[in-house]
């Protein structure tokens, strides 16, 4: 009795040790965080000290113009970029799927953005963008044309940032398309042949479907990632001009050290962490149900037969 | 339906030669089964057919028409694959009506036509079904179905039941041989199951190496093979090999090894009398030859290792000297284990193989 009860017990001794490691590491942060949303809180004092306040930071949030503004600018940039780096990534994953000599280093030089520090990314496209010292204006310049005001301007803030994000990051998509276009089964694309698609059709019935699962998790860890985007725009823009790039990472930095209310800027935190985790979760069920659905009809159709 | 002949095709992946250059002639509405070890080049010879790899050299023609550069869907051919190659991301009906959504065929007749395909393989009920709501069974007969719905004049089939179990596959094979008989059209068939090729083909064709062994008819491979190769891979149990020496003295003929001095009659004794005597010669033995009744035949001692009971025959693993010899018997008879026993060997089904070569004498 006691040796079975010491055998059962025995895989769980063995894990506590990583578990209440990862508990901690984990849950200690968010729970803090949790209940840093509830208190007023300023830099100058030590947690315990702060005001309880309920759910007002929340509230707060709610009606806060300027938090709404960083809200819209982090969603409207996070969904462009993603839509454009799926496009652009996807597009070269398919135009670099060849057996051609070169093609190796022609791919190790399209994924080589993704490997720059963003703090670094953003000073040199800050350079770029310079308004006179810039590649850029100053390629219009020797062209007769007028200069663009990439950073001074808002709507042109927000496309230079958007740029920028989209020379970093569509490697990501292209690296992640690439291998999942190349692990496809071979015998379906040879079933497409024959039934005749060829080409665009070949893309569009057969291997963009097929890409499907893997394409939708990389937009979505794209996402996540673009949801919490700082260090390049601070660098490049620091949310200017105006409100026109404050993205919600920068919006909450600058409330926990500029504006000192860390209450705010944790409840801020829980609610994009609120927001990526319904977006991951929505995924998770869907792929969930599906796969559940496909394993029943399955498993009763074996029986059947 | 097209003839298609294959004129000195070759194939090499790089420095690997798979295909020396191959001959072969497929007759107009034939099924015709490519059997052979795996690695002989018999999926190839259907790949290239089917336009799935380039030609290394020769030509192929479609009544007398070249079409070795043709893409796959200009060669008019269905084909099924050994994992079915289903579009997991579409339903049966539209995994069937892929092609011809292609080729821009009408919605309605489009549906005619699944339905009745389906109706026939028995699967109308699971056209709003993904391939992965399928069992093993259900997915096989939507590839046969997808092929069926071409139209095709010529159907390639490779290794479509393998991955079956064993009875499901008996019942396709039975399945398939009234297909078969139903739909004239050419139909290639590659296979590394004998048993398959035997039931299905109307001509079968054993490759080795690449190279084709021989070809004809089921009966035709399986009574007279001309090599030894073709002897031992048609026919179940495989035919035993014996070395021994062949001696002809007034008139009969019989060969002699360890263990066993059998002669050999019938039409095989009258042809083998003509060659030198004592000439080093491969015996075979189909392991129907051997009876339990030594009275049915020619007398051999055989020692018993195993019986393995099979319901109605055993298969009786013996030897002969050294050498192992698998006899198949009624299961009536029962036999100990250990115990040496005389047999009765048909003598007119004996072959006789030339030792170096490999040709049967």
């Amino acid at each position: 009795m006691q040796t079975a009860n010491v055998n059962r017990l025995t895989p769980y001794l063995f894990l506590a040790p990583a578990v209440i490691v990862l508990a901690v590491a984990l849950l200690y942060p968010i729970g803090y965080m949790i209940w840093a949303s509830f208190l007023n809180w300023n830099p100058s004092q030590r947690i315990g000290e702060a005001e309880f306040v309920g759910l007002r930071n929340y509230m707060f949030l709610l009606q806060d113009g300027a938090f709404r503004e960083s809200f819209f600018v982090t969603i409207r940039f996070a969904v462009i970029v993603v839509v454009l780096e799926m496009c652009l990534g996807v597009g070269l994953a398919f135009l670099l799927d060849r057996k051609l000599r070169g093609m190796t280093v022609l791919r190790t030089i399209f994924i080589l953005p993704m490997m720059i520090a963003p703090i670094v990314v953003g000073l040199m496209w800050r350079y770029m963008y310079h308004p006179s010292v810039g590649i850029f204006n100053r390629t219009l310049k020797s062209l007769g044309l007028d200069p663009v005001p990439w950073l001074s301007n808002g709507d042109w803030a927000f496309a230079s940032i958007v740029i920028a994000d989209i020379w970093q990051w569509t490697p990501f998509i292209f690296i992640l398309s690439l291998a999942a276009l190349q692990s496809l089964p071979s015998s379906a694309m040879e079933a497409a042949r024959i039934d005749g698609a060829t080409g665009w059709r070949l893309i569009w019935h057969i291997k963009l479907p097929l890409m499907m699962p893997v394409l939708i998790v990389t937009a979505l860890l794209r996402m996540i990632d673009a949801f919490k985007v700082l260090e390049v725009i601070l660098v490049m823009t620091n949310g200017g001009p105006g409100l026109s790039t404050e993205i919600l990472a920068l919006r909450i930095s600058r409330t926990a050290s500029e504006f000192r209310e860390l209450g705010t800027a944790a409840a801020m935190s829980n609610l994009l962490l609120l927001l990526l985790m319904l977006l991951t979760l929505a995924m998770f069920a869907y792929t969930k149900i599906t796969e559940a659905r496909a394993a029943r009809l399955r498993a009763r159709a074996e029986k059947d037969s | 339906m097209p003839e298609i002949v294959f004129d000195k095709v070759r194939k090499s992946f790089g420095a690997v030669e798979v295909l020396p250059p191959l001959d072969l002639e497929l007759n107009d509405s034939e099924f015709t089964v490519l059997v052979g070890p795996s690695g002989c080049g018999k999926s190839t010879t259907l790949r290239i057919l089917a336009g799935l790899e380039t030609l290394s050299g020769g030509e192929i023609y479609f009544d007398g028409r070249p079409i070795g550069g043709l893409e796959p869907k200009e060669r008019d051919i269905a084909m099924v694959f050994q994992d079915y190659a289903l579009y997991p991301h579409m339903n049966i009906a539209r995994n069937m009506s892929f092609a011809l959504r292609l080729a821009g065929v009408s919605k309605s007749e489009i549906e005619e036509k699944v339905t009745r395909v389906a109706k026939l393989l028995n699967i109308d009920h699971l056209l709003d079904r993904k391939p992965a709501e399928l069992s093993g069974g259900q997915r096989q007969r939507v590839a046969m179905g997808r092929a069926m719905v071409r139209d095709a004049g010529t159907f390639l089939f490779d290794e479509p039941l393998s991955n079956l179990d064993a009875k499901l596959r008996a019942k396709m094979r039975t399945e398939l041989a009234e297909m078969r008989d139903t739909i004239d059209k050419n139909m290639v068939y590659v296979t590394h199951d004998q048993v398959e090729a035997m039931t299905l083909g109307d001509r079968i064709v054993v490759m080795s190496d690449g190279k084709i062994q021989q070809q004809g008819s089921p009966e035709e491979l399986f009574k007279r093979p001309v090599n030894r190769f073709v002897a031992g891979f048609i026919g179940s149990p495989t035919m035993n090999f014996l070395d021994g020496e062949l001696h002809t003295k007034d008139g009969s003929t019989w060969v002699q090894g360890d263990g066993y001095m059998l002669p050999v009659t019938g039409e095989t004794g009258q042809r083998v009398s003509q060659v030198a005597t004592s000439r080093n010669i491969t015996l075979g033995l189909r392991p129907s030859s051997i009876d339990p009744d030594v009275t049915a035949g020619a007398p051999i001692e055989l020692h018993i290792a195993v019986a393995e009971y099979l319901g109605a025959q055993s298969v009786l693993v013996t030897r002969c000297g050294q050498t192992e010899v698998l006899a198949e018997i009624a299961s009536a008879h029962r036999f100990e284990s250990g115990k040496v026993r005389t047999f009765g060997v048909a003598t007119d089904e004996l072959m006789i193989f030339d030792r170096d070569s490999g040709l049967r004498l």
